[in-house]
């Protein structure tokens, strides 16, 4: 490395790292969307009456959560391919990766917030004449969601700095463009503390928003 | 797609040894590196809940900062940008002379990054046992180091150890990340099986199986840990 500091080369990659970081947020979005839903739905068969359905989510649940990160990214982008008999995109098996691994997270989190919902509201939609799912849709869920928005928002926070580790299949995100820059104007100090500062302040922001938001919401 | 299984080559030779000290290597790490997370984020945590102003905000800092930037970022910052950031003759020390070099950086990454973490247990189990602990240490005469040492500290470490269990599997996850440096660590060898003979599911399945093994293991030691160091009656301690 030569010289000291040098901010033109921070400046004149802003537009190719904001490919990046759109690539960034798009995945960290797509994995939210597609991890809360999966989500839901393995607390809700983890929390089933029917023994083996919450045995296996639960296996699922402990599986994913004993695996890396970075090995299940590795699994997916072989597998994939694999099983759908055609190249695929590393963005679609990447994708993939992070809805399943997140969705076991996000299980754990929402499964406590169904938990915190008192069993009298259950009995009570119940004695209304409401369906199994017609109480868990109107009567425990949105109460439930509301006790754990806090938490899921910190997971999304942890999922933000998860997508990272795309790195390791090489699909250009916001790191991995830096990346690029640093190494072909060998400005590491430059733009590897430029990714650190932005990652630092929209995490810091998040997070502090949603220690706002619990103050306000804390019954 | 046609896929030749083929099991018998993680039995061979050098693939076989090629996983065995990737294990070495990560269990190396992960043990290392959690030392300093455990040590650092015990001191990090308690400066978080002293009634010294200056303590609470570098604790407050600390946390802030390291748990706000993704890891992998962090460590290609402590390999590659904080050797410039030292005086030139330790720059110039770390960059030839430090044993092990990825090794070493990788267990100073992981160790604080996660002390950050076990910091946020410490003071959550600090502040659950209750200012009136710490009030009747200090009223029989107890210094204030004294009222954590013999107060604070040994029930506080009882009621987080849960949550330290889970940070510490996350250690040991978390050091698949060192392959990003070239620590050829479990996820790595693997990964260079699947580079060498194209039996990929084969090496990752070894490694998921060897993941799954060592945390149930983990698991289980520690729900015996928490047994044995349970304090009696401490249910109503906590509903309190």
């Amino acid at each position: 490395m030569s010289g000291g500091f040098d901010y033109h080369v921070i400046i004149n990659n802003i537009p190719f790292m904001w490919q990046g970081i759109q690539l960034t947020f798009l995945l960290t979005f797509l994995a939210i969307c597609g991890g809360v839903a999966g989500g839901t739905f393995l607390a809700l068969c983890r929390l089933s009456r029917f023994a083996p359905i919450s045995f296996a989510a639960g296996s699922y649940v402990n599986f994913f959560r004993s695996m890396p990160l970075i090995l299940v990214i590795f699994w997916f982008y072989f597998l994939v391919p694999w099983i759908v008999g055609r190249p695929v995109g590393g963005f679609d098996s990447v994708l993939i990766a992070f809805v399943l691994f997140e969705a076991a997270y996000y299980c754990e989190i929402i499964r406590a917030g169904i938990s915190s919902v008192g069993h009298g509201q259950i009995y009570a939609g119940r004695a209304l004449g409401l369906t199994y799912g017609q109480t868990m849709r109107y009567v425990v869920l949105p109460q439930a969601f509301r006790n754990m928005i806090p938490v899921l928002l910190t997971q999304a926070i942890i999922l933000f700095q998860d997508t990272s580790l795309v790195y390791v299949v090489g699909l250009h995100d916001f790191f991995v463009n830096a990346d690029m820059v640093a190494n072909r104007d060998n400005r590491l100090l430059e733009m590897y503390s430029t990714v650190a500062f932005v990652y630092f302040v929209l995490c810091l922001a998040g997070s502090l928003g949603v220690r706002r938001l619990q103050r306000k919401y804390a019954l | 797609m046609q896929y030749n299984w083929n099991w018998g080559i993680l039995l061979q030779s050098p693939y076989f040894g090629w996983i065995c000290s990737g294990l070495a290597w990560t269990i190396g790490t992960a043990c290392a590196a959690w030392i300093i997370a455990f040590t650092l984020g015990s001191v990090i945590g308690v400066m978080r809940t002293t009634n010294i102003a200056a303590l609470r905000i570098i604790g407050t800092a600390y946390v802030e900062l390291f748990r706000n930037v993704p890891l992998l970022v962090q460590m290609f910052l402590w390999f590659f940008v904080f050797p410039e950031l030292l005086p030139k003759a330790a720059g110039t020390w770390v960059k030839r002379d430090l044993p092990l070099p990825e090794f070493s950086t990788a267990v100073v990454c992981l160790g604080t990054y996660t002390a950050s973490r076990v910091a946020e247990q410490v003071r959550a189990g600090i502040e659950s046992i209750g200012q009136g602990q710490r009030y009747a240490g200090l009223a029989i005469g107890l210094t204030p180091v004294q009222v954590y040492r013999y107060v604070l500290l040994p029930v506080g470490y009882r009621i987080i150890i849960p949550p330290l269990t889970s940070d510490f599997l996350g250690i040991f996850k978390n050091s698949s990340l060192a392959l990003t440096i070239g620590v050829l660590e479990l996820t790595a060898q693997t990964r260079q099986i699947e580079e060498y003979t194209f039996q990929g599911f084969e090496a990752f399945t070894t490694a998921t199986v060897l993941y799954c093994v060592v945390t149930f293991i983990v698991m289980t030691v520690m729900r015996v840990v928490e047994r044995r160091t349970a304090i009696p009656g401490m249910i109503s301690l906590s509903a309190k």
